[in-house]
Formats: structure tokens, sequence, C-alpha cells
């Protein structure tokens, strides 16, 4: 079996230390995170973690039924990627000289980013995207020179109009 | 129940809580951060504060109350290397799921994260070996968490839960009413069994025809020895019982095997290796049980109960999985078979009790007398247990004695079997043996403990003979840490690196015991060994010591070296069971 990504989608309650006992498991667990994102939610009192895990589907089972024993955990999804949309940001600094700038600048109008900051040698790129098409384009800028990069963990949302956190009364008496 | 709040400082508040939520006992030492709750717990008419003399002595004597009461254990200990020392007492509890809830000072709220004098973030520290854990920030929230901690703690898979109290927020004044509102909206544990997972085990169950009962600490936990009896002389199937469930069903039962596992009797090893299904109640397939994993009773299905969802897969695949509180599925599980059995769905196990007989009568338990006049250790284990009785509570340390505690001593009763078996903490027995003893007064309790291990928690004796805590302990003193020196023996040409304690020589046992405010006597003949004991039965005002000078050299057997498959069990050293031509 090879390892394969999935991404959960977990919402726990937002407390001091929630993370702390996320990152824990799974470290305690052997388990290694590839992204993780966390940030607030529609309800006030519930934040979602975005993970990306590399395992089996054996372990995984194991993850999900260890992060369900996790009193501040409230529900955990797995988002596939043909039926969610999952999506990274990353900011790169690129050089770009009068020579070269109206290169990169090609190159991010063809991957539909955006400059948003220049400076006299050099260029501040957002994106956003699939993992996939972020790779695609640092590889298609590295030439010119990478100056520094940073990305952020993979959000993710189911596609169709159910809620993951709607049609969860233990969040409504949550919030 | 109160209903106007009233204003109490969040000392005040926890120690009230502590009443209200039925906590009769605490064992636990004063420090700077957690003084001010030990100021009303001198007023308090309902909490029996006991001092002890080292906080993982107080950790320890809750989970043995706790195992021995089924009752939540409380310890408390002030911040820093006061809550540090409670780390060995959480992890132990976390291992075998005892309910506990332990108690820290912490420095104010201000100093947090300064490095302030007897600060450790205890929260970061015990994280991955307590079910949940607090730090408490307003002096308002603490009802809530208390009850909070003592719900997790009790409910579900049962497990330790701590909290930490900064010493503002003790002394903070605060609004207290009680009962408070919980608010666990990620809490919801499974004790329903689903009725479909029970059917199909049912179903299993009346057409294996070499089927076992595996049955874990999980039982005791759910309090279900009554209905495991029922499901056992219902189906007539064999029953084993891992470390944790000595007790869940009579030893003296014609359908006990006895124990499973590294140290198991054949007969237990056996029949879960050649059975063709394992009807697994609260247990965890262990590795101390299974031995190493894939070559684990390979020809069985299994029907696999617990409570905690992520025990069920963990290790061994179950074609049957169960959620649910043991006490609740073996009770529908007896529901479900006896209509199977009724509509003439039954196969016949008599083959099988065939095979499993003929293991048991020619492997039975036992040990050699040792050749150079030295006294048996498994004969003064089975003589306490003669002598004291199916009735009394007997706590083990960790290492050879726990074994042949675990083996010799015939547990009639649910509750009578208290060790550390998922952490093996050496020292557990002493301050355990007291937690046992507080919460069963009326019960005699044995510890019965090494050499090794006594050296380690013995201080807690004298915890015993101030507050009145007539414990009896045993010392199986081999001068040696025992199962160490045994694998030496076996495993590394007899080279004794380390293991050497002499204590026969130092410390003097009886002296210490002495010193201790405790009764010491000593034993190193046969001859002695009955009158010895009677000698401390005798005695129940004062805690008693026998030093029981046994010899070095007696091994635990049966024994499946580690790491090796179970079919590798040796019945005695050099000694590996013959199998029938017939037998599978």
């Amino acid at each position: 079996m090879a390892l394969t990504r999935h991404t959960l989608s977990v919402l726990v309650e937002n407390k001091p230390g929630v993370l702390a006992r996320v990152a824990a498991l799974f470290s305690r667990r052997g388990f290694n995170i590839e992204s993780l994102a966390v940030g607030p939610t529609e309800h006030p009192t519930v934040s979602r973690m975005t993970i990306v895990v590399s395992v089996d589907d054996l372990p995984l089972e194991q993850v999900t039924k260890q992060l369900n024993k996790l009193v501040n955990v409230l529900k955990i999804v797995e988002l596939e990627p043909a039926t969610s949309v999952q999506r990274e940001l990353l900011l790169l600094k690129v050089k770009a000289d009068l020579t070269s700038r109206s290169h990169v600048l090609e190159t991010v109008q063809l991957f539909r980013a955006k400059v948003v900051d220049v400076a006299a040698d050099a260029v501040t790129i957002e994106a956003t995207g699939t993992n996939d098409k972020l790779t695609a384009l640092i590889r298609v800028l590295e030439p010119f020179g990478i100056r520094e990069l940073v990305q952020s963990g993979m959000v993710a949302v189911g596609r169709g109009s159910r809620s993951m956190t709607g049609a969860e009364p233990r969040l409504r008496s949550a919030s | 129940m109160d209903a106007q709040p009233e204003s109490l400082t969040g000392a005040q508040m926890l120690v009230r809580s502590l009443e209200s939520v039925g906590a009769e006992v605490v064992f636990g030492i004063p420090g700077g951060a957690i003084l001010p709750a030990y100021d009303p717990i001198f007023d308090s008419k309902k909490l029996r504060h006991i001092l002890v003399r080292h906080e993982q002595g107080g950790g320890h004597a809750a989970e043995g109350y706790a195992q021995a009461t089924g009752k939540v254990g409380v310890c408390m200990a002030t911040s820093g290397p006061g809550a540090t020392n409670l780390v060995t007492p959480i992890a132990d509890a976390y291992m075998d799921s005892v309910p506990l809830v332990a108690i820290t000072g912490q420095v104010p709220s201000g100093s947090i994260g300064t490095d302030a004098f007897q600060e450790a973030d205890i929260v970061g520290i015990t994280m991955p070996i307590t079910k949940h854990n607090f730090l408490v920030q307003r002096a308002d929230d603490i009802p809530r968490t208390i009850a909070e901690a003592f719900h997790l703690a009790s409910t579900g898979r049962p497990g330790p839960v701590l909290v930490d109290l900064p010493k503002d927020i003790l002394q903070a004044q605060g609004s207290f009413s009680w009962p408070p509102q919980l608010d666990l909206p990620g809490y919801h544990p499974t004790t329903r069994p689903h009725a479909k997972q029970i059917r199909e085990a049912a179903k299993m169950i009346a057409a294996a025809q070499r089927p076992v009962l595996y049955v874990g600490g999980g039982v005791l936990k759910a309090r279900a020895a009554a209905e495991l009896r029922v499901l056992a002389e219902l189906t007539g199937i064999p029953v084993v019982t891992t470390l944790m469930a000595r007790g869940a069903f009579p030893d003296s039962h014609p359908q006990h095997l006895g124990m499973p596992g590294m140290h198991g009797t054949v007969a237990a090893v056996t029949a879960l290796q050649k059975a063709d299904l394992l009807i697994c109640l609260g247990a965890r397939f262990d590795d101390r049980v299974t031995g190493k994993l894939d070559s684990f009773a390979p020809g069985a299905a299994v029907i696999h109960a617990d409570i905690d969802p992520a025990e069920i897969g963990k290790n061994r695949t179950a074609d049957v999985p169960i959620v649910g509180d043991c006490r609740e599925t073996i009770a529908d599980l007896v529901v479900a078979v006896g209509e199977l059995y009724e509509t003439g769905t039954r196969a016949d196990i008599g083959g099988w009790w065939a095979e499993v007989d003929g293991w048991r009568t020619r492997y039975p338990l036992g040990y050699a007398e040792p050749t150079d006049g030295s006294l048996a250790p498994q004969h003064v284990i089975t003589r306490i247990g003669q002598i004291a009785g199916p009735e009394a509570i007997f706590v083990s340390g960790v290492g050879q004695h726990q074994m042949w505690a675990s083996q010799f001593i015939s547990y009639e009763n649910p509750y009578t079997w208290l060790n550390s078996g998922g952490a093996g903490t050496m020292g557990y027995a002493v301050p355990a043996a007291m937690g046992a003893k507080v919460g069963r007064p009326e019960a005699t309790v044995w510890a019965i403990d090494g050499d090794g291990c006594f050296q380690m928690t013995n201080q807690e004796l004298v915890t015993c003979a101030i507050e009145g805590i007539p414990i009896k302990v045993a010392v199986i003193n081999n001068g040696n840490l025992g199962m160490v020196r045994q694998w030496q023996t076996l495993f590394y040409g007899s080279r004794y690196s380390n293991t050497v304690l002499n204590s026969k020589r130092i410390p003097d046992f009886v002296k210490l015991a002495d010193a201790m405010g405790c009764i010491g006597l000593r034993c190193d003949t046969k001859a002695d060994v009955d009158a010895t004991i009677e000698k401390a039965m005798a005695v129940d005002d004062v805690p008693v010591v026998i030093d029981f000078v046994v010899g070095e050299d007696a091994m635990v057997w049966p024994m499946v070296p580690a790491g090796t498959s179970n079919d590798e069990i040796l019945a005695a050293r050099d000694t590996r069971p013959v199998w029938d031509a017939n037998d599978v």
C-alpha cells in the first residue's frame, strides 16, 4: 500500500491549547502532518482545522478515531479532492529587474496570480490554487530567482449546498 | 442544592465543588501555589485529606482507591515539582483507564511563561497522558471545571483528568452555584451497543466451534462481572482473563483457563492461538497478550467489544466491531445468543473442550521447589492468597512477584486484584494498597511487592502508620531486580549487569518497617511461612511488613519470549508443550 494524501476537515472548540492537543496527538501516534491551517468559522465558538496527512487507509482510521477522542474536537470529515474545493495561498518574492520584469509579469498573468508589491529589482506575487498549480507556478518562476517563498496550509470546503457545521446539532448547543 | 449563588474565593469553590461532586478523600501535599486551597480544606467536614509523603504516592493512592471502589480517585499537589511528581501515576492511570482527578496549583496567571519559581507547564506535560486537562482561567469556572473533570474521568473509557489552578484564581472572589452546567459539546461516549452488531456477534458465537471469551479490564470498569458469568455459563465457552481483568471471572470456575499472554497459562495462550472465534470484551490486544501480532490467533475471527472505538481495529482487525459499554453489550449478547439457541442454532464445542482440557491437564501452573534450600516465592504468594482468602484485596508492584501474584492467588471476586498493567510502574503497590484500604477499610489489603519496587515508594508506610491505614505488605525479597535478572539469565548469558540490589543485607526491612511505625516481620524458611502470615493477619491496627527472604533464581513460567509468536510458549525452562497430532 502506498501512502496517500488525505484532507481532514476538523471542527474544534475555539479554546486555548486545542492546536497543541491536535499537534501532540499526531506526533505521539507517529503521524506526519503535511499541512495544517486553522481559522475561525461562522460560529464564534468553533474553529476549523484543515489537516493534510499522508497515511495508509488503516492508520487514517486510527488518526480519525484518536482525533475524535479529543474532548475539544467536535466533528471530522474527510474531504475528497473530487468533491471539495481545496486551496492554498502562496506569496512569492521574485527577482525582476528591467530586463526580466515583463517575462515575470507574463507568467503571473498566465497563472491568474497577481503582483501585490513592486520594488526596483523584485516583485511579490500572490497566488491561490491547488497545490499542483502553485507548484507549477514556482517551477516556472524559479529561473528568475526566488528570493523568498511563503505558503499557507491548505484550506478546503465541500462542494454543493451542504454545510459541515450547519448539520451538526452539537454545534448549535456550542454556539 | 444551592439555589442562590454564593460569593466565595476560588479555593473555597474548589473545596465546595469537590464536596458537591461526591469526593470523600484527597491524597495530597501542600506547597506554595496550591496553598490557598489548603485553608478551606482544613475546615471541610466532608473531605478527608490524607497527607502523603511523596506526590507519586498520592497519585497511586488515588488510583488504588479508584480501582478498589469504582469511584473517582483524587490527588492534589502544588505547582512545578509537586505536579511533575504526579506524572508517573497519571501516565499509569491513563494506560490502565483508571478514573483519576489530579488537582495542581500553578504559579499566578501573570507569571505563567516567565519560568517563575516552581513553574512547570503541567497541562502541556500531561497532554498525552490524560484523557483531558484544564488550565482554569477564571474563579467562576472552577465549579464547572471540577464537575467536567469528574464526568470525563468516570464516564466512557475512564481515565485521568488534570485541573491546573493558578494561585491568583484560587485567591480571587467568584460566585458559586451547584450544580453547574457542563459544557462538553465534543464529548459523547457511545454506551449503547448497536443492535445489528449484537445480532451479527450472536450468530458467530452460536456457530463457532472453537470460541474463547477474551476478557479484559473493560469488563471490570463496566462493572459487568455478573453479566459475564451469565454469558459464559449460557454459552459454555472457555474464558481467559487478562492481567487487568483478574477477578472478573472466578478462578475456581471450571470454564476459566486463567491469564493469557507472556506469562499466561499454557491452556489460555494455546486456546487463543487455536481458536476460531475470539470474543474480545473490553480488552485491547496488548502486545503482552498477543506476542508477535501477525502470528496471534491466526485462525480466529474477532468480535471486539470496547467502549473506545479507537481500540477496535488498532492492533487486530475486528470482523464484528461493537462500540459500547461492556455491561450493556454482554447483557444484549446474552439475550441474542439465547434466542438463537432456542431456535436450535448452536455449534457443539465438546471437541474443543476436550482439547482445551488436555492442555490444562498436561500443563497446569506450577513451579519447582528450589534445590538450594531457599524459600520459593511462589509458595509464599500462594499461601498469602489462601490464608487471606478471596475477600481480601491484593495489590502488586511490577515484576516477577506481580506475575506470581496474578498466577498463584485464586481471584474469586472482582476488584480484589489491583496492579499496574499497562504502564508497568514499579512502586505502585504500597501507595495503591494504601488507597485501596482507605476506600475499603473493612477489607484486608495485602501489598505483594518486590524488594526493588518496595524501595521506590515505601515512604507511604509512614502515611499509613500515622493516618491509621493498616495495610499488610509482603516484600518478596530476592535481593535483585528479579524480572530483569530473569531476562539476563535467559537472553544475556546470565550476565547480571546492575540487577543485584543486595536488599537481603541493606536495608534491613524489619528495622525500616519499625522506623516507619509499622510492625516488621521476617521469614526465610518454608516452615515459618504460615505462622508469619497469620501473625500479620492478626494485626489490624498498624501496618505490617513481612520481609520474605526468597531464592534469587526462581523464574516466572510459562513464558513467551518478547517479540516471538505465542506458539513459542515455554511451559518451563526448555520445556515446550507437545501438541497432539490431532491438535490444529
